[in-house]
């Protein structure tokens, strides 16, 4: 019975200590207002990457229409809030339902092209999306929203973030998720045995969709404005980089590739001149040395720390013994 | 009438420097079937090396010639150190790689030069109008359609006509095939990054003075839509390009001409959503089986 849950008792011990190291850090002023937004930062990428990688990683469909997803929601949850006044849960809900039905809209068409088809389709809807709010007045066209109610703080920003990996986790590890494995290895095979294959591309396109619909809300609620243009082609680049560097198929390797290119971002800030050129190195030198990213398909779990825990048992022992 | 005539010409100058773009990307993408994301800074970095050049004394074939050669060996150089051990490993690793190249250029160039906005000399083109039933033609038209024209057609002998553009079509139809009847892909793949990379600096210098305009990050925008006119005409054909890049070009320009000009960048991607839809092979793409 205790060993059974062992895995999760455990997960969830090391989840409150790091929620309880950085409220700590957070509110006992030891962490500097610059670290703190990061830190936000990472939480808010770490749900997008690991939304993209659902679609694109484990589904095995190639979408770059992230930043229009995040705007949706983005825009959806600043209207419920700043404009109608309502509660900040509901602006939750509605940013992601809102992108979920963007997510069918752009899904059912496109998701019968292939490959680079289906990315430029998808780069094209979040350029639409952008152009679109820029031309919309009632969201302040061009120069965007502004007095967003800033309401997210580290829980909000920590439930979220678990909560969405655990759905994914759950989802991949269901019947579901097994069927978009099986459409991402071979999605002929796949509709012989028996899979609706369109089904489950725009399953996981719509569940990526409305984890990017919560991240634009978490990140409008936080920044207090925003602008159209913040949501162009780059930042779903930024995230395919995120998912591309941990490993494309490998959850807690978006939430390595986040966590790094976050933090990696953050220091370059100290040079701005230089940063995004040692950015793009970065990605031209990992994408050249270890094109499968740093995890490739695989996922750091508990077994991962017993067999380096082990590792590291031997060879104390060994040092003991001579 | 004559204010749709108007908006014609534009676009078709437009469209042909479009079209200049899409022929670099759909010869990259026919033969590595890659979305070379750094096309559209190879474009900057041409119509930069071509301001030099004029600022230096060239007149306009010499600054031409010189940007088209120093952009031919960038391609080369990128596709040899970003793009060829990951190829064959996995196209999205390949992508990435694209998309580190594309901002190193920019914003390398950024750190040199600066992010303000350069214009060519006056003095390279002495502004001419021509009026034509009442439509008015500048000599920067009649220059960007010329060029374009002219390149084009050489390429089209290039390809067509020359033992090394039929090695680029047998790796485009089967590079494993190609191989094995002897052609050596590597360089193939080569020579189409270095012919590519000079038509795209080619469109950089006559964008540069169409718009009267420089800065590092001019090449974004023009290489997208670019590439939704190669998809438009059919990817991996010349001529298709060629129609897509002059189509896309007539069609914003009327959108902007007509008191859209704030939609005139969703224009592009609407196209190419529908064209997608519909024909995704393009308007004169072939179709392909798909092999069980």
């Amino acid at each position: 019975m205790l060993k059974k849950y062992f895995p999760s008792i455990l997960a969830c011990l090391a989840l409150a200590v790091l929620f309880t190291i950085v409220q700590v850090g957070i509110s006992g002023g030891l962490l500097s207002g610059y670290w703190i937004t990061n830190i936000y930062l990472m939480g808010i990428n770490i749900i997008l990457a690991s939304s993209l990688n659902l679609i694109n990683g484990f589904t095995g469909e190639f979408s770059l229409g992230h930043a229009g997803f995040m705007a949706v929601g983005a825009f959806t949850g600043a209207i419920v809030t700043a404009n109608l006044g309502l509660p900040f849960p509901l602006a939750i809900i509605a940013g992601m339902l809102a992108a979920a039905i963007a997510g069918v809209i752009v899904g059912l068409p496109t998701l019968r092209l292939r490959g680079d088809y289906l990315a430029i389709a998808t780069l094209g809807f979040g350029e639409i999306v952008r152009v679109v709010l820029m031309n919309i007045d009632y969201v302040g066209g061009a120069s965007g929203m502004m007095g967003i109610p800033e309401v997210v703080n580290w829980p909000i920003i920590f439930i979220s973030v678990v909560l969405s990996l655990l759905l994914i986790r759950n989802f991949i590890g269901s019947s579901h998720g097994r069927a978009c494995l099986a459409v991402r290895e071979n999605d002929l095979a796949a509709q012989m045995m028996g899979v609706n294959i369109t089904y489950y591309k725009v399953l996981a396109f719509v569940i990526g969709a409305a984890l990017a619909g919560l991240a634009g809300v978490l990140y409008a609620h936080y920044y207090s404005i925003i602008q159209p243009k913040e949501f162009s082609f780059m930042l779903t680049f930024d995230v395919l980089v995120m998912v591309m560097v941990g490993g494309l198929g490998s959850l807690t390797g978006s939430v390595v590739g986040a966590v790094l290119l976050t933090t990696a971002s953050a220091f370059l800030q100290a040079i701005p001149e230089l940063r995004m050129v040692l950015y793009a190195l970065l990605l031209i030198v990992s994408a050249v040395f270890r094109p499968q990213g740093l995890l490739g398909e695989k996922e750091i779990t508990l077994r991962t720390f017993e067999r380096w825990g082990g590792v590291l048992y031997a060879a104390l022992n060994r040092k003991q013994t001579e | 009438m004559q204010d749709l005539l108007q908006q014609l010409l534009n676009g078709l100058s437009q469209g042909s420097i479009y079209a200049l773009i899409a022929v670099g990307y759909t010869m990259i993408y026919g033969i590595i079937q890659l979305i070379n994301f750094a096309h559209g800074d190879v474009i900057m970095v041409g119509a930069y090396v071509a301001l030099g050049a004029v600022l230096m004394g060239f007149g306009f074939i010499p600054s031409l010639l010189i940007a088209m050669l120093v952009c031919a060996v960038l391609g080369v150089l990128i596709e040899r150190v970003a793009y060829r051990r990951v190829r064959p490993v996995s196209r999205l690793a390949a992508l990435t790689s694209a998309i580190g190249v594309s901002l190193f250029l920019e914003y390398t160039m950024m750190y040199f030069l600066g992010a303000d906005i350069r214009t060519f000399p006056p003095g390279v083109l002495a502004e001419r109008t021509y009026s034509l039933g009442g439509v008015m033609i500048t000599n920067k038209d009649l220059l960007v359609l010329g060029t374009t024209v002219i390149l084009v057609v050489v390429l089209q002998y290039i390809i067509f006509r020359t033992r090394t553009g039929k090695a680029m079509r047998a790796v485009s139809f089967d590079g494993q095939a190609a191989q094995l009847m002897g052609v050596n892909v590597n360089n193939t793949v080569a020579i189409t990054f270095f012919i590519g990379s000079a038509m795209a600096a080619a469109a950089g210098m006559l964008y540069g003075i169409y718009f009267n305009s420089v800065q590092p990050l001019m090449g974004l925008m023009p290489g997208l839509k670019a590439f939704i006119a190669a998809v438009l005409g059919g990817i991996g054909s010349i001529p298709g390009a060629m129609l897509g890049g002059i189509l896309l070009g007539m069609t914003e320009s009327l959108v902007a001409g007509f008191g859209g000009s704030m939609y005139r960048d969703a224009v592009a991607f609407i196209i190419l959503i529908l064209i997608l839809l519909i024909k995704p092979t393009g308007l004169l793409g072939k179709g392909v089986q798909e092999k069980v």
